[in-house]
């Protein structure tokens, strides 16, 4: 609680005015992180919206579609087109079928997948394991991959190979992840033979995967971090560091480089909910099961619950990281107060 | 001052032992000799190479300074005085070149040392203190860990004892609290505490040299003297040689035992403060001395005199008050004034006591939390709407930083045209007519109008940012610090062109500084600030006089040169010395 108060004014309060400031940052706090649990509610809540809407929109009579979904090819009898349009409660109003798969979505009931007739949320919670590893990996790659790129591009002083590694960065995000994926089966797999083709067989049937995943996401982070040491580079208080006779590596790595995280911080932010997108590519080529997976199989049958649990679970996971992210915010830049007002260094009054 | 790396015993250890200074730059066994040369430079020429090619920015420089001396270098912005400094550090920036000559340290020629050695110099035998300490300290690193890391890069104690030193060093630079003050982040602390810690980092390895780079340009007056003060006796005592560079001639001649003088890149004079002062030789250097509003008593004006109550009063504030949701105290506390036509009203204090805020709540750009504000009788406290638009056309703002409040990308006749245009004044044609009439009022040639804000210098925005102020011809002008980022010889042109502008147009102003010898020249009236609160209101003359607030009191002890006589006395070491 005391790292988030707000800072203590320069013009020197006394002692209790210090108290009631803690106090009242306390309840600011409290207030704020309400606030963004009811903001992160009503992402996920438009996530489900959005989705819902966009398969009502749909053309088609989604319970046609659904009995179609199951694969079986003989024509399906009215009556049973009845039952299903009553198990899933189509016959109700549009409005009334809403409220009532929001009620259960609130408690967690995602509804049966169509095609498999298994609950959504237990196909998810059994899918999440292998793609948390693959998405988690694939960060912890980008990460150091990126950041070294990025530090390594700053830190050359020469302009040649300083200009080739800071244009690596758009090279890789421009390179599809299915064409890296091939290549690198093509390179490691088949040629090479040190890692499997295809599956997910443990650590080893990891790395490819994991690899083909971080290269856009490690050019990012690069992209970004190396663009924000470089303006923290010329920032004055470098000046005062080279006074002080810092070398340059002391520059980058204690002076630069936790400002320039910041910016960082919120691309990858933003990266977890791309990394969750691009699993769906990854799993297909790399043929692993997991989210990816399920929601690949899902769309190409129109099992409408499967698409809709795999959207709402998203939305949480975005939220979530966003939320720890703008949690972690502050405690990396203490001018950032989480009321969101940062304190202006030299503020006028 | 002690040296961390004497007073500690832990000092055997083989890690953190004192690597030998670079022999012929050893400290002095004992005290420095006060004539022992420290730095000589010599013909020193510096380049930028720029996109269009070379700049010569500094032109065979010399300079002197000895142990235990301080040397002011004083100059415009763009005379070449901070590329000197830099150029002395070995802290220039890439695109700047050394042409020629020599900068001797100790013994070495700093100008062909290698980078690796240079560095070894730096923070260790040569400190320096930057220009704006709002910015000059790592925002997310705790002060005491910046403290020490000079201690750190040049091993000149071990590491677990480094928290301690730096609280040391904190508390020998004078700095309230250190324990506290070293755990906290910079900007926790106000200006001049921050310019304290940049002062405990330059002397933390007592170094022979100090470069001090318009060391309080960005601080308050009453601050700056404290800053000052402490720095020349910590440097007085430990013998070190300060080379101080300033814009204020003010500054240089209460703290400096010589000056030396630059324009265009070149020294014009050198010599010993008092005579440089009393005689200048040069016609620029007479030129400064008589800009420099609070060296030159005699040509300051008269204080102008009210125009006497008017009938009724332009701008009424009465009782206004601001609080900031989580501050302990209101920002503005009970604040009332009046302000008739054709009149100034200064309003003086330190940073924080509300001087902005105020004008802010005026300008109707923050809410007032309780009070009146009336114009021209008419109640603008909660105006909106329409109400408010009329109000921003009666009374228009004059901001301290004219390179971010002019959009660099406008040109001129759109900056000042846009409020033409957001009133719809005129016609497409007579409105550049009237731009080019307002730029001819501040002094401007009509070819301005099709220059940018970014090809200006700073006298010349801040012209311009007059005449967009005049150009919907307000009643009244609120300036927040109009000329505090100009140089003197430029803030005494515009401080005339305000005066002549309210003489031909009539127009009242509010006139916010925490400098009270540029207030003199301007205001009728002075209200001071202190703490949100109006502490004293007068007339100009009587409350330079006879201030009756110690707040007052101390505000005008602080305008630079008015504590000018000790230093014509030199300090006797100096004495013994020549």
């Amino acid at each position: 609680m005391e790292e988030l108060t707000a800072p203590a004014s320069p013009t020197g309060t006394g002692g209790t005015a210090g108290a009631v400031r803690t106090v009242r940052a306390g309840g600011l706090t409290r207030r704020y992180a309400a606030g963004r649990v009811l903001r992160a509610a009503g992402v996920v809540w438009a996530a489900y919206t959005l989705s819902f809407l966009v398969m009502e929109l749909l053309p088609g009579d989604p319970v046609a579609a659904m009995a179609g979904a199951g694969l079986q090819l003989q024509p399906v009898s009215e009556v049973r087109l009845a039952q299903l349009r009553e198990q899933y409660g189509f016959d109700q109003p549009v409005l009334a079928q809403y409220v009532d798969y929001l009620a259960r979505a609130a408690r967690g009931d995602l509804g049966d997948s169509v095609a498999l007739g298994r609950p959504v949320t237990s196909m998810i919670t059994t899918a999440l394991p292998p793609t948390l590893a693959l998405a988690a990996s694939a960060l912890a790659l980008a990460l150091v991959g990126g950041g070294a790129l990025a530090l390594a591009a700053t830190y050359t002083r020469r302009r040649w190979p300083r200009q080739v590694l800071l244009s690596l960065p758009s090279l890789g995000v421009s390179l599809p992840s299915f064409w890296v994926g091939l290549m690198l089966v093509e390179l490691l797999s088949f040629r090479a033979r040190i890692f499997p083709a295809f599956g997910d067989d443990g650590v080893r049937g990891l790395v490819l995967p994991a690899m083909t995943l971080a290269v856009p996401t490690a050019a990012m982070i690069a992209q970004v971090l190396a663009t924000s040491l470089l303006t923290a580079l010329d920032e004055p208080y470098i000046q005062t560091a080279r006074g002080k006779g810092a070398s340059r590596a002391r520059l980058q790595l204690w002076h630069a480089l936790p400002n320039a995280c910041l910016s960082t911080l919120t691309v990858a932010g933003l990266l977890v909910g791309q990394l969750l997108a691009s699993s769906v590519v990854i799993e297909t080529v790399f043929s692993r099961d997991g989210i990816g997976r399920i929601t690949a199989d899902a769309v190409t049958v129109q099992d409408i619950p499967v698409v809709q649990g795999v959207v709402v679970f998203s939305a949480v996971v975005v939220v979530i990281t966003n939320l720890l992210i703008d949690l972690v915010y502050p405690l990396l830049d203490r001018r950032i107060t989480l009321a969101g007002a940062a304190a202006v260094p030299g503020a006028a009054r | 001052m002690t040296s961390p790396d004497r007073t500690h015993p832990d000092m055997a250890h083989p890690d953190m032992a004192h690597p030998q200074p670079a022999g012929d730059l050893a400290e002095p066994a004992a005290g420095p000799a006060r004539q022992d040369p420290v730095l000589a430079v010599r013909s020193l020429s510096v380049s930028y190479h720029t996109g269009s090619g070379p700049v010569r920015v500094v032109h065979d420089l010399d300079l002197d300074l000895s142990a235990g001396e301080t040397l002011a270098l004083v100059g415009e912005s763009g005379s070449g005085k901070t590329t000197t400094a830099h150029a002395i550090a070995g802290l220039l920036p890439s695109m700047a070149r050394i042409d020629g000559g020599s900068v001797t340290f100790g013994r070495r020629d700093l100008v062909t040392l290698p980078e690796r050695q240079l560095r070894a110099l730096r923070g260790r035998y040569i400190g320096v203190v930057p220009q704006d300490p709002g910015v000059a300290l790592n925002p997310v690193r705790r002060v005491g860990p910046q403290v020490a890391e000079v201690l750190r890069i040049h091993r000149l104690a071990p590491r677990h004892d480094l928290p301690r030193l730096a609280v040391e060093l904190l508390d020998q630079a004078g700095v309230p609290d250190p324990a506290r003050r070293a755990r906290q982040y910079p900007h926790e602390l106000s200006g001049g505490l921050r310019q304290r810690v940049l002062i405990a980092i330059a002397l933390a390895a007592q170094p022979r040299l100090l470069i001090a780079d318009e060391p309080t340009s960005a601080l308050d007056v009453t601050v700056q003297r404290r800053i000052l003060d402490h720095l020349g006796r910590l440097a007085d005592a430990a013998g070190i040689a300060i080379l101080l560079v300033t814009h204020d001639l003010a500054v240089a001649a209460e703290r400096a035992d010589r000056i030396a003088v630059m324009t265009g890149g070149r020294v014009v004079e050198t010599g010993p403060a008092r005579d440089l002062l009393a005689d200048p030789s040069h016609p620029y250097t007479r030129r400064l001395v008589e800009d420099a509003p609070s060296l030159a008593p005699a040509r300051a004006r008269p204080a102008r005199t009210s125009p006497g109550p008017g009938p009724a009063p332009l701008l009424a504030v009465e009782h206004l008050t601001r609080h900031f949701p989580g501050e302990a105290h209101p920002a503005v506390d009970d604040v009332t004034f009046t302000i008739g036509p054709r009149e100034t009203l200064a309003l003086v204090g330190e940073s924080g006591s509300g001087k902005t805020t105020t004008a802010r709540l005026v300008t109707r750009l923050l809410a007032p939390s309780g009070g009146r504000i009336r114009l021209r009788g008419q109640d603008v406290t909660t105006a909106r709407g329409g109400e408010l638009r009329a109000l921003r056309r009666h009374v228009q703002l004059v901001y301290q930083n004219p390179y971010a409040s002019l959009d660099p990308r406008h040109t001129i006749a759109q900056v000042i045209i846009e409020p033409l245009r957001a009133y719809r004044v005129g016609t497409r044609p007579t409105r550049r007519a009237r731009a080019a009439e307002l730029l001819d009022r501040v002094g401007l040639p009509a070819a301005t109008l099709d220059r940018r804000a970014a090809e200006l210098s700073g006298g010349q925005r801040q012209r311009v940012a007059i005449a967009r102020a005049l150009a919907l011809e307000p009643e009244l002008i609120v300036f927040d610090e109009p000329v505090s980022a100009l140089d003197v010889s430029v803030q005494a042109q515009i401080l005339d062109l305000l005066a002549r502008v309210q003489d031909e147009t009539g127009v009242a102003y509010l006139f916010i500084s925490h400098d009270l010898a540029v207030v003199s020249q301007l205001a009728h009236r002075v209200a001071v600030m202190r703490a949100g609160r109006v502490v004293e209101t007068g007339p100009t003359g009587e409350v330079f006089t006879r201030p009756s607030h110690p707040c007052t009191q101390e505000l005008l002890d602080a305008i630079p040169g008015a504590r000018r006589t000790p230093r014509q006395q030199p300090p006797a070491h100096l004495e013994e010395a020549r």
